[in-house]
C-alpha cells in the first residue's frame, strides 16, 4: 500500500476525481449566474432601468448570429416583455436557479460520498486480507481489540477525507486566489498586504496545528491500547476472579484513562488557542485596509470605490482560506492515522496472495510425497532453539507416535508441519516443494492438523464439524429476485477491489467428506460422531434443548411416539415411580403450586416466577377459587419455618441454594413480615402484604420440602383454579402460556422435558441417569437417532465454542479433522481435557477410522504420555529439542532408551 | 412423613442425639429424602463414601464382600443411621448396603454435614464426644479381646 494517503486516494479514485472537478467546474456556472440575477431583479423589472415608458418591453431570449455564407441568421426571434412580465421571468430563471445549484450540490455531495464508501471499503478489506496472510508468529504480538479497532474505527476518516481530497483545495483554492487576484487589480500595496498576511496565517497556523496532530496520534494510541487492554480482561475474567486482581484492573484502567484525558485536555486547550490566533489574524487584514487603504484614499492615491471593492472583496478571502487550512490539517490528520495503521499492517513475510488463491475441489492439485523434515531448526519468540537440526521422513500410511521428555521439540515439530511454526532455518518439504511455498489449496487440504487448544467459530455444531471443507465455493445461491442484488454487489466489489466470492453460495466440499451433498452429509458426520464419542454428548444437548420446529418438522410427531413409547417401558420394568407424568385434571406433587395453577410453560415474562403474582387475571382466578386464604396460610407457614431454619445463617452461606423460596437478602423483609403479622387473621392482613406471603407458597414442592403443608383437600383445590384459569384466559395472556396437553408437543419445552412429559421423581437417586439411559435406547429402536442427531448438531457453541465443556470441544477438534480426507494427519496431543479410558478409546477409533480411508493417510500423532504408544507402528522420541530415538515401539523397548525410561517413568 | 418426623428421628441417634432441635432441622430440610426398592442398593463397598443414610422405613442388610462372594454381617433396621464414617473422612465404604424391604431413608450428603459443623462449632463438640465415646468403647473391646487371647 502506498506510504501517502493522497497518493492512495489518487491511485484508485482517478477517474471519478477528474469527474467530479469537472462537474463541480460545470456546478459553478449557474452559481454565479445566481449571484447576477438579484442585481438584474432589483435594478430592471424593480427600479424600471431598460423601460423607460409603462409599456415599453424588452426582448428576450432573441438568438442570432451572423454566418460567413448565409449573412445574418435569426434562429429566434426571441420573447417581448413588459416589466411586469420581465419581473415574474427573472424570479421564475432565480428560482430555477437555486434548485439547479442543489442539485449540483446534491449530486457532487453524494458522488463524493460513494466514493469515500468505497475507498473505505477498499481499505478495510485490504487490511483485513493482510490479516490472512500474517505470518503466524505475528499473532502471538498483536491483540485482537487492536486489529479490530485500527480496521473498524481508525480508517474510517479515509473515507470522509477521499471525497474532499481533491475537490476541496480545486474550490476552495480557486475561490480564494480570485479574490486575492481581484484586490491585486484594485491596488497593489493593499493587494501586497493581503498576501503578506494571509502567508503568514498560511504559514504559521499549521505550524501551530502540528502539535496538535502529535497530540491526536498520541491519543490514538492510548485508545488504541485501552481497547486492547479492555478485551484482555474480558478474555481474562476468569482469572481476574480467581486471584482478586480486579482492583489491579480497575488501577491499570484509571491510569490509562487519565493518560488519555491529559492527552485529550491538551488537544483541547491548544485546538482554542489557535482558533483565537487563527481569528485574530484574519482580522488583522481590516484593520491594515483601513489605515493603510484609508490613508491612501486621503492622500488620493486610491480612490473610495476601489478601497470599498477591496474590503468586499476580501470578505469572500478568509472563509475559503480558513476552510483550506482546515482541509490541510484533515489532510495531515488522515495522512498521520493511515501511516499508523498502515505501519502495522506492512510486515515482512506477508504469505503471497497467489499461495491462497481460490481452487475448486475438483481443480486442487494433490500434494507429492512424503512429507519430510530437512534440517529443520525451530526457535520461540525468545529465539531459544525448540527443535535442532531435524531429519525425518513421514511416508504415508505410516502412523507415527512422537513422545518426548518436558518441552520438548514434537509439539514444535507438529506446529510445523501444521505450518503453524515457521522455520527458523531448515523446511519441511512435501516430495520437493517447501510445503510454505505451496499454495494453501494444496496443503490446507493434504495436511490436516488438530491441536487441543483448537478454535471454533460461533454458529451450530455442524456449521464448526464441516469448516474445515469451506475451501471454494461449489455451487452457486439461488436468489429469488434473479440475482438483481447479488450482480450490484459484484459490481461494487469489482469497484472497490474486494473478491466477487459469494458467502451465500455453499462453501461445503462434499465431495471432500465422501458425501454427495447436502442430502447425505449426516451419513459422513454420523460415523466420525461415534468414533470420537462425541454422539452421547450431542444427543444430551439435543434431549436438553428446544427445537426449532421449522428445521425439524417431523420432530414433534416422533417425541409423542416416544412419550408413548417410554411410558409402556417403564410400565414393563416397573419402573412407574420414576416420573409424575403431567396430568389435566390431577396434582403433580413434584411440581410446585405454581407450576400446578399454570400447569404450562410460561413462554412471555406476563406468567414468569416473579411476576405471576402481580398478573391481575391470575390473582382474580386465585381468589374466586377461594385460595387466597389457604395459600397465604400456607406461605406464612413456609416463611415462619424458613427464617427459624436460615434466619441465622450468614448471606452467602451454600444452605441458601436449598431455599427455593426466597433468597438471602429478603430473609429481614420476611423476619420483620412475619413479626408484624403473627396472629393476624388474612381478612384483616394490609392488601400489600399480601402478595408476598402468597408467593412463597408458589414454589412449594411437598415431597421435596415436607413441610406437611398440602392436603389433599387443597391439591383438588388447586386443580379446579387450575382449570378455571384455563377456561377463562384472557386472549392477551393467550401468548404468554402453552398449556401442557398429552396429546401434543410443547413447543417451548426442550426434548428431554417433552418425552417425559412429567417431572422426574425426586425419591429416586438415580432416577434422571434411568430415565436418560432408557430415552436414548428408545431413540435407537425408534429410529429416531438420527433426527435427534441432526437436531442436536443445531446447538450453538457459542464465542470459541465456550458453550462446550472443554472435553467436548476437544472432540469436536478431532471429529473437525476427521471430516477432511487429507493425507497426513498431525494430531498434537488433541485430548488432554479426557479421561484415560476415553482417551485410549478415542484414540483407537481415529487410528482405525483415518487408516480405512482410500488414500492410506499417515498419521503423526504428539502424545501426551505413553500409554498409547503401543498404538503406533513408528515412535519418534525428543530428548528436549534433539530428535534421540526413532523406531518401532518394539524396538525402542528392547533398546533400553529413552523410550524405556519413558514408559517405566 | 415430614420434616418434624425426621427431626424426631435424628434425635434418637446418638450421632445427632445432643444438637439443637433447630439445628437437625435445618440439617434434615438440606438433606435429601430417597427411596430404594427392595434389593436395590444404597451404596457398594469400596465406592467413595459421599452421604450417610438415616433409615426411617425399611430394613437394610450390611454385606461385605469375600472370596465367596458377598456375605451379610449386620441388619439395619429404621430409625438408624448407616454410613455415617464416610461423612467425616474420605474412607471409602467398608461394607455395602442393600435394601431388604423397600426403604424410605435421608440422604445426608457430606458437604452438608461439614458445613453444618463448620458453622456452627457447638455441633462439632457433640460429635466430638460421640466418636470419643464409641473410640473408648472400642478401645475397651480390643483391651478385653487381648487380654482374653494372652490369658489362653
Amino acid at each position: 500500500m502506498e506510504k501517502s494517503i493522497t497518493k492512495y486516494i489518487w491511485r484508485h479514485t482517478k477517474k471519478q476525481q477528474l469527474l467530479i472537478l469537472l462537474v463541480v467546474a460545470l456546478s459553478m456556472i449557474p452559481y454565479f449566474m445566481s449571484f447576477d440575477l438579484p442585481k438584474q431583479i432589483v435594478n430592471g423589472p424593480i427600479q424600471g432601468d431598460g423601460f423607460p415608458t409603462p409599456g415599453a418591453t424588452q426582448t428576450y431570449f432573441r438568438m442570432e448570429f451572423d454566418l460567413y455564407y448565409f449573412g445574418h441568421v435569426v434562429l429566434f426571434e426571441g420573447v417581448e416583455l413588459a416589466r411586469a412580465g420581465t419581473l415574474f421571468l427573472l424570479s421564475g430563471l432565480f428560482l430555477a436557479l437555486v434548485v439547479v445549484n442543489g442539485l449540483f450540490k446534491l449530486y457532487i455531495n453524494t458522488y463524493k460520498g460513494k466514493m469515500g464508501e468505497r475507498l473505505l471499503r477498499r481499505v478495510r478489506f485490504e487490511l483485513i486480507d493482510r490479516v490472512l496472510r500474517f505470518p503466524p508468529n505475528i499473532f502471538k504480538r498483536v491483540k485482537s481489540a487492536e486489529i479490530a479497532g485500527m480496521v473498524n474505527t481508525e480508517v474510517e476518516p479515509i473515507g470522509g477525507f477521499s471525497g474532499d481530497a481533491f475537490v476541496t483545495p480545486a474550490l476552495l483554492g480557486g475561490q480564494a486566489l480570485t479574490a486575492l487576484v481581484f484586490i491585486f487589480v484594485q491596488s497593489v500595496p493593499l493587494g501586497l498586504i493581503t498576501f503578506a498576511l494571509v502567508a503568514v496565517q498560511a504559514i504559521i497556523i499549521p505550524k501551530m496545528r502540528r502539535r496538535l496532530l502529535v497530540l491526536g496520534r498520541e491519543r490514538q494510541l492510548t485508545a488504541r491500547q485501552l481497547a486492547g487492554r479492555i478485551s484482555e480482561i474480558v478474555d481474562g475474567i476468569g482469572d481476574v476472579h480467581s486471584y482478586d486482581t480486579s482492583n489491579y484492573e480497575r488501577a491499570d484502567i484509571t491510569a490509562r484513562l487519565g493518560r488519555i484525558f491529559k492527552i485529550r485536555y491538551d488537544i483541547y486547550q491548544w485546538k482554542f488557542m489557535v482558533k483565537f490566533l487563527n481569528n485574530l489574524l484574519a482580522q488583522f487584514t481590516p484593520f491594515f485596509f483601513y489605515i493603510v487603504g484609508g490613508y491612501l484614499a486621503i492622500q488620493g492615491r486610491i480612490d473610495i470605490g476601489q478601497l470599498v471593492a477591496v474590503i468586499a472583496a476580501y470578505k469572500d478571502l478568509p472563509g475559503p482560506l480558513k476552510e483550506l487550512i482546515d482541509w490541510d490539517q484533515a489532510r495531515q490528520d488522515v495522512q498521520i492515522k493511515y501511516t499508523q495503521v498502515i505501519g502495522q499492517f506492512n510486515i515482512d513475510g506477508l504469505i503471497d496472495p497467489s499461495l491462497q488463491a481460490v481452487v475448486n475441489g475438483d481443480a486442487a492439485k494433490p500434494i507429492s510425497h512424503p512429507l519430510a523434515a530437512v534440517n529443520l531448526s525451530l526457535a520461540d519468540e525468545s529465539g531459544a532453539k525448540i527443535l535442532e537440526r531435524t531429519n525425518l521422513q513421514i511416508a504415508r500410511g505410516e502412523t507415527i507416535g512422537i513422545l518426548g521428555t518436558a518441552a520438548s521439540g514434537g509439539d514444535a515439530l507438529a506446529e510445523a508441519l501444521g505450518r503453524l511454526h515457521w522455520p527458523d532455518s531448515g523446511k519441511v518439504v512435501a516430495g520437493d516443494a517447501d510445503i510454505l511455498a505451496l499454495p494453501e489449496s494444496v496443503t490446507g487440504r493434504s495436511i490436516t492438523y488438530a491441536s487441543s487448544d483448537a478454535y471454533f467459530f460461533s454458529g451450530s455444531l455442524r456449521d464448526n464439524l464441516v469448516y474445515g471443507l469451506k475451501h471454494a465455493p461449489v455451487s452457486k445461491a439461488v436468489y429469488e429476485d434473479g440475482g438483481v442484488s447479488r450482480r450490484w454487489e459484484e459490481k461494487e466489489a469489482r469497484q472497490t477491489g474486494n473478491p466477487e466470492f459469494d458467502i451465500a453460495d455453499d462453501w461445503i466440499d462434499y465431495a471432500g467428506t465422501g458425501a454427495n451433498g447436502q442430502s447425505d452429509l449426516l451419513e459422513s458426520i454420523i460415523p466420525i460422531l461415534d468414533n470420537v464419542l462425541f454422539s452421547k454428548d450431542i444427543l444430551d444437548l439435543a434431549l436438553r434443548s428446544t427445537v426449532d420446529l421449522s428445521q425439524h418438522p417431523d420432530i414433534p410427531p416422533s417425541i409423542l411416539k416416544m412419550r408413548q413409547a417410554l411410558r409402556e417401558r417403564l410400565e414393563a420394568e416397573n419402573l412407574t415411580t420414576l416420573i409424575d407424568y403431567f396430568e389435566p385434571g390431577a396434582y403433580n406433587t413434584e411440581s410446585t403450586i405454581g407450576e400446578n395453577l399454570l400447569f404450562g410453560n410460561a413462554v412471555g415474562t406476563a406468567l414468569m416466577s416473579r411476576e405471576i403474582g402481580k398478573n391481575d387475571y391470575f390473582r382474580s382466578v386465585i381468589t374466586k377459587a377461594g385460595l387466597d386464604r389457604a395459600l397465604y396460610e400456607m406461605g406464612y407457614e413456609i416463611a415462619e419455618t424458613a427464617i427459624e431454619l436460615f434466619g441465622d445463617l450468614p448471606e452467602d452461606h451454600p444452605f441458601f441454594q436449598q431455599l427455593t423460596f426466597m433468597t438471602a437478602d429478603d430473609i429481614p423483609d420476611y423476619q420483620r413480615l412475619v413479626q408484624k403479622l403473627e396472629g393476624v387473621d388474612y381478612a384483616d392482613v394490609a392488601a400489600e402484604d399480601r402478595p408476598s406471603i402468597i408467593r412463597l407458597s408458589f414454589a412449594y414442592i411437598e415431597p421435596r420440602h415436607r413441610f406437611g403443608l398440602l392436603t389433599d383437600d387443597l391439591m383438588a383445590r388447586i386443580v379446579e383454579a387450575r382449570q378455571a384459569f384455563h377456561d377463562g384466559i384472557p386472549d392477551t395472556l393467550k401468548d404468554d402460556i402453552e398449556i401442557y396437553d398429552p396429546a401434543s408437543y410443547t413447543a417451548s419445552a426442550s426434548l428431554l422435558d417433552n418425552v417425559v412429559f412429567g417431572r422426574l421423581n425426586s425419591k429416586h437417586a438415580d432416577g434422571a441417569e434411568q430415565i436418560q439411559a432408557i430415552v436414548l435406547d428408545l431413540l435407537d429402536q425408534l429410529g429416531l437417532y438420527n433426527e435427534f442427531l441432526a437436531s442436536g448438531l443445531d446447538f450453538q457453541v457459542g464465542t470459541g465454542g465456550k458453550r462446550l465443556t472443554l472435553a467436548q470441544r476437544q472432540k469436536l477438534t478431532l471429529a473437525r479433522a476427521l471430516m477432511r480426507r487429507s493425507d497426513y494427519f498431525v494430531f498434537n496431543r488433541p485430548l488432554t481435557a479426557l479421561d484415560s479410558t476415553s482417551r485410549d478409546q478415542i484414540a483407537r477409533n481415529v487410528l482405525a477410522f483415518i487408516q480405512d480411508g482410500a488414500n492410506s493417510p499417515a498419521i503423526v500423532w504428539v502424545l501426551a504420555d505413553t500409554a498409547l504408544a503401543k498404538l503406533f507402528s513408528r515412535i519418534i522420541v525428543f530428548d528436549g529439542s534433539t530428535l534421540a530415538e526413532d523406531d518401532s515401539y518394539d524396538d525402542l523397548i528392547e533398546k533400553d532408551g529413552l523410550l524405556k525410561k519413558l514408559v517405566s517413568g | 412423613m415430614i420434616l418434624k418426623d425426621e427431626v424426631r428421628i435424628l434425635k434418637k441417634v446418638p450421632l445427632f442425639a445432643a444438637m439443637e432441635p433447630a439445628k437437625l432441622k435445618l440439617l434434615a430440610f438440606t438433606s435429601d429424602r430417597v427411596s430404594f426398592g427392595a434389593d436395590e442398593v444404597l451404596f457398594h463397598q469400596g465406592d467413595v463414601g459421599d452421604a450417610a443414610y438415616l433409615i426411617l422405613d425399611g430394613i437394610a442388610d450390611i454385606l461385605v464382600d469375600s472370596p465367596n462372594g458377598p456375605i451379610k454381617v449386620a441388619e439395619i433396621e429404621s430409625n438408624s443411621i448407616v454410613g455415617e464414617i464416610s461423612i467425616l473422612c474420605d474412607a471409602a465404604r467398608n461394607a455395602t448396603v442393600r435394601a431388604q424391604t423397600p426403604i424410605e431413608a435421608l440422604r445426608i450428603r457430606k458437604e452438608q454435614f461439614l458445613k453444618l459443623l463448620a458453622d456452627f462449632p457447638e455441633v462439632t463438640i457433640e460429635v466430638m464426644r460421640v466418636l470419643a465415646d464409641r473410640l473408648s468403647q472400642t478401645t475397651a473391646a480390643l483391651t478385653e479381646e487381648r487380654s482374653q487371647k494372652q490369658a489362653s
